[in-house]
């Protein structure tokens, strides 16, 4: 089962993958420096299918897409939080990095409980309770059901936008 | 009708445009940088489509410039062999992005910009709508000229009275963000406004639009006027303005009451009074970046420098935001007095901001920096402090050595 790695208030991408990391494109090399300062042993601990619970203003700051990719590159399934830093959350959607706002979970798990995450539902159970996540905007919910951004851009061009604005 | 933001929207689309409807709009011109270009170039290439437009792609070297690593260059290369391949024509290595974008005439009052990096907020200053996204968002508008936007609400902000002496607008910005919150305007527009605006500079203000992303705005305006038709060198500046604009909230700030605006480790909207840090030894003082490494800012410090010495014990680092300034800085002797006072003076770019370059910061090391990010490992070592502030400040700290007050400075 999916484990919960926690984190606090304001993470910024720097604190995801310091500006010095940024030497690749590659979402795995990114994945092995992903909070490699802020918490040395992330990278090494993630099993596939955990997931980051934080507080506010999560992912705040730079707008270095190589943040959400390499938390995608370490094995994260999706990120949990109070609330997220605009141009993060959107980076996160695009590149198909599951994201979920909600206000009720945070003070109600620890680090490393077990968690369990319906993303279509925003549905999340965690310690026999179950948390319902914000559901997210329609363009946001266009983009999950075709991968990513370049996925649905690709197939349907802007019109699958269009018709939902 | 509406707020600076809403009116723009309605003109690019020919129709009333209301705050929170999601809308595809056209874009004036996309930048990305050495930093997020290959990431944008992979994605755009993903989409097997020709660019929409070469002139109107923007690129610039300034995050490391030169390349000072093997990874590095070989980034530079993934982006100059995208502009060989696709004819980008504006690609430059003269200066940071945001700055050039304004220098080099892409910035026009009502336009529409986006840039890959956050800070693109910048050229809000100038009254364009101006926003800042990671590089997929600006490799589909490489592809297509456009992009989707939810249209945001606004909070306006009036800076009220004369700023006093010592007092800049990179104290009304922190001013503001200790108010509001590293997260105050997530998702909003903000409008900067008030006597104290009014009575800006574009360079100043300039630093206003470049901070809102600090305290999360999604864009950062200033209405365009007569200070805007002289920095643009064009009387045929359109008219705008806010229409019986519908605000989310309303910010009032003193500016004659404030004192120096410190942002204090590890967070941005960590802000004291500069009484309360004043004397805080220092390893390194940078002056430059996004946010105040334009000509008045090397002005102010220039005029600290002249015939003293900065500390032995804090090296200090100036950098130029753009190969224009760094001239007329040379023409105007700044340079030589930055030298002469034992300051490093650097190529124009990002120089240290972001801690890959031109003075990383080692363990347990504190510096004050003119630019805008504090967060720990931001400018090298996560033990390493940092400290945001006024080019005055970071002038007269780097001669003492420890955060001072630039009033009363002799």
């Amino acid at each position: 089962m999916a484990r919960i790695f926690k984190f606090g208030d304001g993470i910024s991408t720097d604190a995801i993958i310091p500006g010095r990391y940024n030497v690749t494109t590659d979402a795995t090399a990114l994945g092995k420096a992903c909070f490699i300062e802020a918490r040395p042993d992330f990278a090494a601990s993630v099993q596939p299918g955990d997931v980051i619970v934080g507080g506010r203003n999560f992912g705040c700051g730079s707008s270095r897409e190589h943040a959400p990719l390499s938390i995608k590159g370490a094995g994260i399934s999706c990120i949990v939080a109070e609330s997220f830093a605009r141009i993060f959350y959107r980076n996160a959607i695009n590149i198909g990095l599951p994201v979920i706002q909600c206000d009720a979970i945070y003070n109600a798990i620890e680090d490393g409980d077990p968690i369990s995450i319906d993303i279509h539902s925003g549905g999340i159970g965690v310690n026999g309770k179950m948390f319902q996540g914000e559901t997210p905007g329609p363009v946001a919910v266009a983009i999950m059901e075709a991968g990513t951004l370049i996925d649905l851009i690709k197939t349907r061009g802007w019109a699958a936008i269009e018709e939902v604005s | 009708m509406g707020t600076l933001t809403e009116e723009i929207f309605s003109r690019r689309l020919g129709r009333d445009v209301h705050a929170g409807e999601i809308v595809v709009a056209p874009v004036d011109y996309a930048m990305a940088h050495d930093v997020t270009g290959p990431l944008a170039i992979e994605a755009f290439r993903h989409l097997e489509v020709p660019l929409w437009d070469p002139e109107r792609v923007i690129l610039v070297f300034d995050h490391i410039l030169p390349a000072n690593t093997v990874a590095s260059a070989g980034l530079h290369k993934v982006v100059r062999d995208f502009a060989t391949e696709y004819g980008v024509t504006h690609v430059f290595q003269e200066g940071i992005c945001h700055q050039l974008m304004v220098e080099k005439g892409f910035i026009r009052p009502g336009g529409i910009v986006v840039g890959a990096d956050s800070h693109s907020t910048t050229y809000g200053a100038l009254g364009c709508f101006a926003a800042g996204f990671g590089s997929t968002d600006i490799a589909v508008t490489f592809a297509t000229g456009r992009t989707w936007f939810r249209v945001p609400e606004t909070i306006r902000i009036n800076l009220r009275g004369a700023l006093p002496p010592g007092i800049f607008p990179k104290d009304l910005a922190l001013q503001v963000i200790r108010r509001l919150g590293a997260e105050g305007a997530n998702y909003l527009a903000v409008e900067w406004g008030g006597e104290a605006v009014e009575a800006m500079s574009v360079d100043e203000r300039l630093t206003l639009a470049n901070l809102t992303v600090d305290f999360g705005g999604k864009a950062g305006l200033c209405e365009p006027d007569e200070q805007t038709r002289i920095y643009l060198g064009d009387a045929e500046v359109a008219d705008l303005h806010p229409v019986a604009p519908e605000y989310r909230s309303v910010v009032e700030v003193d500016a004659q009451t404030l004192e120096p605006q410190i942002a204090c480790p590890p967070a941005i909207d960590n802000v004291q009074d500069l009484s309360t840090v004043e004397g805080t030894q220092l390893d390194e003082v940078f002056v430059g970046s996004c946010a105040n490494g334009r000509i008045e800012d090397l002005a102010i410090v220039a005029g600290y420098f002249e015939g003293r010495q900065v500390h032995p014990r804090t090296r200090t680092i100036v950098v130029p935001a753009s190969k224009q300034i760094y001239m007329e800085a040379l023409a105007r002797g700044y340079i030589q007095t930055f030298m002469e006072a034992g300051a490093l003076v650097m190529n124009a770019g990002c120089g240290p901001c972001l801690g890959r370059q031109h003075g990383v910061l080692g363990p347990g090391e504190r510096a004050l920096s003119t630019s805008n990010r504090n967060y720990a490992g931001r400018m090298g070592s996560p033990q390493a402090e940092i400290y945001l502030a006024n080019p005055a400040v970071a002038a007269v700290s780097a001669l003492a050595g420890a955060i001072t007050d630039p009033r009363g400075f002799n």
